[in-house]
Order: C-alpha cells, then structure tokens, then sequence
C-alpha cells in the first residue's frame, strides 16, 4: 500500500529534463492544491523549488569517497551497483537477498519531494523517486518483537577509497526506531530527478528520512536487519555527544560546536540568508512518535 | 657563491611591495572564484574555509622564517613582516566571511564565540594578532626598543598554535591534513626552545 504521503513541495509535472536541470526555471511551489491527502500539508510551503540536478550531485556528504563535498562526485563513478542485492534478516519471517531488480518489479515507485537538511546546518529540496520503507520490509514479513532497524551501507574499499582510512568505523551502520521505519514518510530512493539515482547520492538504493539529520538517510544499503536492540550507528559511535541515535531535526537542541537554529540552502549563491530550521523539519506529522520523550535528552 | 647565497640574493631583488600585492590579491582572487561559481554550490563554507586555510599556511611560512635560516642559510627575513600582515589579513577576511557571509547575525557571532569552544581559540588567535599587526613597523620598534617588540611579537607562537589547534576541532573526523599543520607548528616551535631557553635565562 504505497501513496500514504503526498507531496507538498511539487515540481511542474512535467517539467522537461532541460528545464529542470536549470532550478531557476522551475515553477515554484505551491501546496494549496496538493494538500488534501490523509498527513497534513508541512507548514513551510514558501521558497520550495527544488534544487538543481547539479547542486544535489556535486554536494554531497559520503565519506566512503572522501571527506570533500566534491570527492563523492569524483570518486564515485567505478562503484559497481548492478547487480545488487539486500539482504534482510533478523527478526523476518523470510530472511534472505533480495535482488535489487527484483525489489524494484514488486514496488510502486512514486516521487517525494522533500527537504533535506544536513547536520552541518545546510539544506536541500531533493525530487526524490522511490518506495515506502515499510512495503520494503513488508516482503520480509516483520515480527511483532522487532523493534529496531539496523542498516548497513556496502563495504567495498577498492571501490570505496573513504574506507581505507579508519576516519569512521567502516562499514557504516544507521539504524531507526520500528515506528519510525514504518512511517509513510521513510522512503527507499532509488531515483532522483527521474532518473537512477547517482552513485554520489546512494546507488542504487538508500534511505530517505526526512525530518532527521541527513546522516541517518544511509546511502548504498546492502543489509537490513530487524532486531531487538537499538543499532549501534556509526556517527554515534564516532561522536556520542554531537550525534545522537534520533538525529531528529531540532532548532532548539544545538550541535555541541554549531547552532542548529538555523539553516543555509545550498543554491542561494554567496549572499543566500539563513532560514530558521523548523521542528522535525518542518514534518510536524511525525511529533506523535515522540510523545512523551525528552528531546534534548534523547537528541 | 653557496645556493644558499645565490637564493637569498635573488629572494633580496624581489621588492617588499611586490610581496604585499600578489600576497593581498589572492583573497579577491578566492572571492572572484566563489563569486563565478569556481567554488562549488555552496560557496560561503568553500571561501571561509579557502581564506581559513591560507590564513594557516602563511603563519606557518612566518614561523618557518627562523628555522629556515639556521638550517639552510636560505633567508626570507626581509620579507617576515609582509608575510605576517599578510597572515593578519588572511584572518581578518576569514573572519568577516565567517561574521557577514556564514552567520550574518551580532548576537548569534557573539554567542558563538563565548559557547563554542574552536569559535573561541579562533578569536584569541585574531585578537592577539591585533597588537602584533598594529607594531608590525619600524616606528614601533623604535619606539618600543627591540627586547621589548621581540618579547611582544612572540605572540606569534601562541597566535600559531590556536590557528592550528582550531583548525583541527572544527574538522567532524579526525581528518590528516590540520594534524599536519599541528605538527609543523609544534616542530617549529620545539625548534626554538634551546635558544628561548638560553634567552630567558640570561
Ligand atoms: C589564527 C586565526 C585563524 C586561523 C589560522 C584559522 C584557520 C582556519 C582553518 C584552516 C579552517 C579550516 C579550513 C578547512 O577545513 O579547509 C578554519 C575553519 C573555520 N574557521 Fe578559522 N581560523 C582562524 C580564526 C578564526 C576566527 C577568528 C573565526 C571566527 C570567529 C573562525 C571561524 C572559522 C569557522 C566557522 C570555520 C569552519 C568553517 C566550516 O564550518 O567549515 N576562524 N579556520
């Protein structure tokens, strides 16, 4: 049961390839129209156009191809993405490797155009194409005593030059709640810009959660486990008191070294003003989740 | 004639003037890049880290003015003071980057400097360059007689090391090329400790 979610950023519908590669030409955002469905419109609905093919390709946080935001771009193109298979086991009814094609043939691929926002406080609008999380994991066959989602990206140093450096405790590991995992928001992408996703932005098949910190969205993900025990999740690890395991966007809790009250959209050029940072990223509809939590405790 | 002397005749002809021009052109030179789209699609991090980095490297080079010559004779001493404004200058654009370009808001720079910690060893580093530029002049050592200017100007090992240490907090992991930096600075100053030694104890 796919379309749970629609959109409230929008893109012309058919834009053609040449006019959507320039964002300056694409009709703006208007969500008025596009607000009907069962999870309410976001509240940000002003200054939404997406970015730039190029902006969402050449910016890119992955450090398995480097620490620049150039090197993913650069250093991405020998990785090998066909075939490819995840494995899903743990707490399933049927553990085992799916092929990604086959994956593919059984989902309904719809577009999502979210923002994304970095934990570096820079944000995108990302025209992303892809399946819900939860129709994934639905062929597996959950059990009810799952309660968290490990993933695991590929491990594949000699076509990941990032991983021969132990910067990060290779391979990286993200991890979210079962509820969160579930929610119609978290999507797999597997296009972007109607096209297979770019190798720098997770080919052929990652993560998308859109109201947490962009390095909880895994990229390249080989593995998918159900468990009981909450992920031990790379970033975590490498900075438990700057990443948390919510990573929940939150203007009010800031990052120990940098104020997250506010954001820079990339694309804005040299003189683009920061925007305030909105709760969950503006994706109010998932504050149910965290009813009753401390979210500067559990940050 | 040694290499060494050939070296330093021909670093004298260049004039000091000369120096300061191609040393405060590359600052505009950066902001014509991030300006033009040379510099990415996020340009504001891309020049505040490009000005950071220079502003980095020319202390280094200052530092290295000293141990250059006692152990290769190759002098740039005519040239020390170009090259430390020009550091001063370097740190001046980072930080008006980092003030009107990154965070664009008083009281949010104002709180970062006092709550975040790399925030804060930056601006010591900017604020003891201020004494130092401002008596980078030959009145001042006139005025202020050469033990004294020396004493002061030595500031340049504190203002060095808060430059690299900041450098290597605000990298997320612990990246190689700052811890390189560090090492430099620490090797050029360790270089200096017998003569500091024997100064301060005379
Ligand atoms: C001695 C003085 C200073 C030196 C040598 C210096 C040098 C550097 C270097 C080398 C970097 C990193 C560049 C890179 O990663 O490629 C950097 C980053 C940075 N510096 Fe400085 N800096 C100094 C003072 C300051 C001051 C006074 C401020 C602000 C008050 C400041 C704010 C920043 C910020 C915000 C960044 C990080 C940019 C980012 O988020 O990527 N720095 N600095």
């Amino acid at each position: 049961m796919a379309r749970r979610w629609t959109n409230d950023l929008s893109r012309g519908d058919a834009t053609p390839k040449q006019c959507y590669l320039n964002r300056r030409q694409l009709i703006a955002a208007g969500s008025s129209g596009l607000a009907l469905s069962a999870w309410p419109a976001a509240a940000q609905t002003d200054a939404l156009e997406p970015n730039s093919f190029e902006e969402i390709t050449t910016y890119n946080n992955f450090y398995e191809f480097g620490t620049g935001k150039t090197d993913p771009k650069e250093n991405a193109g020998q990785l090998t993405t066909s075939p490819w298979a995840v494995e899903i086991n743990g707490m399933v009814d049927k553990p085992g490797t799916y092929a990604f094609d086959d994956i593919m043939a059984q989902m309904d691929i719809e577009e999502r155009i979210y923002r994304l926002r970095c934990v570096e406080a820079w944000s995108m609008v990302i025209p992303w194409q892809g399946f819900e999380l939860a129709d994934l994991l639905a062929l597996a066959g959950p059990n009810p005593e799952a309660r968290f989602v490990e993933f695991q990206t590929l491990m594949r140093p000699e076509e990941m030059p990032g991983q021969e450096y132990p910067i990060l405790d290779w391979p990286y590991i993200e991890g979210l709640r079962m509820d969160e995992a579930m929610h119609p928001l978290t999507i797999m992408a597997t296009g972007l810009y109607d096209e297979p996703i770019p190798n720098q932005n997770g080919a052929p098949m990652r993560l998308v959660v859109p109201w947490k910190y962009g390095f909880k969205s895994i990229k390249s993900i080989v593995r998918i486990t159900l468990t009981d025990d909450q992920p031990s999740t790379t970033w975590n690890k490498a900075g438990p008191s700057e990443y948390g395991f919510y990573a929940n966007v939150n203007p009010t809790v800031d990052h120990p070294r940098w104020s997250q009250a506010t954001e820079r959209r990339v694309g804005g050029g040299l003189f683009s003003k920061r925007i305030d940072t909105l709760m969950f990223n503006g994706y109010d509809e998932v504050a149910p989740l965290y009813e009753g939590m401390d979210l500067e405790a559990q940050f | 004639m040694t290499t060494a002397q050939r070296v330093n005749v021909a670093l004298r002809k260049v004039p000091s003037w000369v120096v300061y021009l191609i040393g405060a052109v590359i600052p505009f030179y950066y902001l014509y890049l991030a300006l033009t789209g040379a510099m990415g699609v996020e340009p504001v991090n891309s020049l505040e880290r490009a000005l950071g980095e220079l502003a980095m490297q020319a202390l280094v080079v200052v530092l290295a003015v000293t141990p250059l010559r006692k152990l290769t004779g190759v002098s740039l001493i005519m040239h020390r003071r170009a090259l430390g404004l020009l550091a001063f200058f370097y740190v001046a654009c980072h930080l008006l980057v980092w003030g009107v370009l990154d965070v664009q808001d008083p009281a949010r720079m104002w709180s970062d400097i006092v709550k975040r910690p790399y925030i804060t060893i930056g601006m010591v580093g900017f604020v003891l360059l201020l004494p130092v530029a401002a008596t980078s002049n030959n009145f001042s050592v006139r005025r202020m007689g050469p033990m004294r200017w020396r004493r002061l100007h030595m500031l340049t090992y504190v203002i060095c090391v808060s430059g690299a240490v900041h450098y290597v907090m605000v990298q997320k992991v612990w990246e190689i090329e700052p811890l390189i930096y560090l090492a430099l600075v620490l090797a050029l100053l360790a270089y200096r400790i017998p003569t500091l030694r024997r100064e301060f104890a005379a």
